[in-house]
């Protein structure tokens, strides 16, 4: 069981308030992302999560029981850093073990439980090799062996794919993803990539300096943006903003839409543009349009196959029932 | 044509010449003093057997037979190897405390720890001498044991420190989360990975202990005596004997430029801080 409840938490570095008071209930089974421009205190939040980093204030309760002053070590909870964080003087067995071994573990069960951990990671082959003889992948997979032997409560993921290479962080997704499925157990992940936060999460929590301006569904943060951060945040590519008199013809401060929901035509339409820059992705095209009159820069979807060039001319459509609308606060309307 | 950095005229020649001077330079005193220590008292002195002039095992043999060598040579490896061992006892967890959980104050307490090596010994030379004879300590290897921990600990502390600072402290959190405690993470994970630096520490710290005279020629007199305390013994006022300390001055020495000569490596790497990986 992970559920997980934070109250009232707050942490203070000196005088500098970087996470303000904050309630978070995260359920057991759940893959919550936590994800924010960097700075934002993400990862402090997890590191608090883990016993890492002391609360300034405030309760953290696991599975009914208050954790705010247990060591990292009891909390029943297991971490996957950033940098791996193996044990470069001993081999993929030992790291995988040592969990099991100072948990003082009889030697037979720890080989036995690190072995299966390796055979579904695909470690079975590198058993006795030491971390720094590993690619960036292979290591990736050990720190989330380590994890894994101990059946912890919860999984703590601290930007575990940012050093990895596009390619390979694609397949680490899914692998992290498959995981979740098959183990059922609660895991809490901190990236400041919104594709990973999308793809992965059950649940996800937007923060801004400390503050949690959303939590939902991914599909919930896509199409009900509460404010206008979390839809700039949310969505690749960013959505467009547009103030003035266009936004005011629908009753707002600020109208977004997304770069998916404009319609594009060479000949007609309501806003009439210059080709930028096109970027031909295949599938998809991404074109970015200038002089439009109603922002500075409008990014527009289409279709893979649109044939435009540098200095076209094109007219763009906003559909209706795809724009958001926000007053001049930011939240939504 | 790109342009390379060509190496100048000076690294090519000047460089290794000016190696060679310098080591020359620091190496002449112990070859003399060897040369020295093969000499009688009175060819020592003599100008036409400066060079040439007929060996002799005399003065070693005098050392051995007269002066007990083998009791201060006993006295030098207990007390620096027990100094060396208690100060990486106490250096060890205090390193360790320092780089990974500091608190606001921590640079202060490493400059403080430097600022007691400021204080000229002299200085404290009374008050010593007096306390220790009073507590019944002097002349005992306990009493140079500590003396001798006490003078290296905020060196070694030091060395420590900078290379514990080069463990990414990500490694010492996942051992936290792993279930370890406080003297796991330093026996399991600290002293495998900082393991050279230890070692290059505890040799400089031994090669200090062995070489210390201020403390061992004052507060002992046979007991605990050590190698300094015999060459001590042999400086006549007159400036006599020259054969006979560089003997005991060579034979003190010895031990210690063979040690440090098969160490080289730890040496370098200890004397530059963690600087050179």
């Amino acid at each position: 069981m992970g559920r997980i409840q934070l109250k009232s938490v707050t942490k203070s570095f000196g005088d500098v308030q970087v996470i303000p008071p904050l309630d978070l209930t995260i359920e057991d089974g759940e893959f919550a992302v936590f994800v924010g421009p960097s700075g934002c205190g993400k990862s402090t939040l997890l590191r608090m999560i883990a016993g890492l980093e002391d609360l300034t204030s405030g309760e953290i309760e696991i599975d009914g029981t208050i954790a705010t002053h247990v060591p990292p070590a009891q909390r029943g909870l297991a971490m996957v850093f950033q940098s791996y964080a193996l044990y470069p003087h001993m081999t993929v067995r030992k790291n995988i073990g040592f969990p099991l071994r100072m948990a003082k573990m009889a030697q037979a069960e720890i080989n036995q439980r690190v072995e299966t951990a390796a055979t579904s990671l695909n470690l079975m082959d590198y058993l006795d090799r030491k971390p720094a003889d590993l690619s960036g992948g292979q290591r990736q997979r050990v720190a989330i062996g380590r994890a894994i032997v101990r059946e912890p409560a919860a999984f703590l993921f601290d930007e575990p794919l940012s050093n990895l290479d596009a390619a390979l962080r694609v397949g680490m997704r899914l692998e992290i993803g498959e995981l979740h499925e098959r183990l059922q157990t609660t895991m809490i992940y901190v990236t400041h990539d919104q594709v990973e936060a999308m793809t992965m999460a059950n649940k996800i929590v937007v923060l801004r300096a400390g503050v949690i301006e959303q939590v939902g569904s991914p599909l919930d943060l896509y199409h009900r943006p509460q404010n206008e951060f979390v839809a700039g945040f949310i969505g690749s590519p960013k959505m467009n903003f547009v103030t003035g008199p266009e936004a005011e013809k629908h009753g707002a401060a600020t109208i977004g839409i997304r770069p998916e929901h404009t319609e594009v035509s060479m000949s007609e339409g309501m806003w009439k543009g210059r080709v930028g820059v096109a970027e031909h992705l295949g599938s998809d095209t991404f074109i970015h349009v200038h002089d439009t009159g109603v922002a500075e820069l409008v990014t527009v979807r289409v279709s893979g196959d649109i044939a435009v060039k540098h200095g076209d001319t094109i007219y763009l459509t906003p559909q209706v029932d795809q724009i958001h609308k926000f007053d001049t606060q930011g939240l939504r309307l | 044509m790109a342009i390379v950095a060509k190496s100048s005229r000076f690294s090519k020649f000047g460089r290794p010449v000016l190696a060679w001077g310098v080591g020359l330079m620091f190496f002449f005193p112990i070859f003399w003093m060897m040369l020295t220590s093969f000499k009688t008292d009175a060819d020592a002195v003599k100008p036409e057997h400066l060079i040439w002039f007929t060996p002799t095992f005399e003065n070693y043999l005098n050392m051995t037979e007269n002066y007990d060598y083998w009791r201060f040579a006993r006295n030098s490896v207990i007390t620096a190897v027990l100094a060396t061992a208690f100060t990486l006892c106490v250096g060890i967890p205090c390193a360790y405390a320092m780089a990974f959980n500091p608190s606001r104050s921590t640079k202060d307490v490493l400059m403080w720890m430097l600022s007691t090596k400021m204080l000229p010994a002299a200085a404290v030379l009374y008050p010593m001498t007096f306390i220790t004879k009073s507590a019944g300590l002097f002349d005992t290897h306990f009493l140079i044991i500590l003396v001798l921990s006490l003078i290296n600990l905020p060196i070694v502390v030091w060395m420590l420190f900078t290379y514990f600072k080069e463990i990414p402290k990500d490694i010492i959190e996942a051992g936290q989360m792993d279930g370890v405690n406080t003297w796991g993470e330093i026996k399991e994970i600290l002293i495998p990975l900082a393991w050279g630096g230890i070692a290059s520490t505890a040799l400089l710290c031994f090669i200090f202990c062995w070489n210390e005279a201020y403390w061992t020629v004052r507060l002992t007199t046979t007991d605990a005596a050590t190698l300094s305390k015999l060459i001590e013994g042999n400086r006549a006022p007159e400036g006599l004997f020259f054969g006979r300390l560089s003997a005991v001055s060579a034979a003190a020495v010895g031990p210690i430029v063979i040690l440090g000569w098969f160490c080289q490596k730890q040496l370098v790497q200890g004397l530059t801080f963690g600087a050179v990986k």
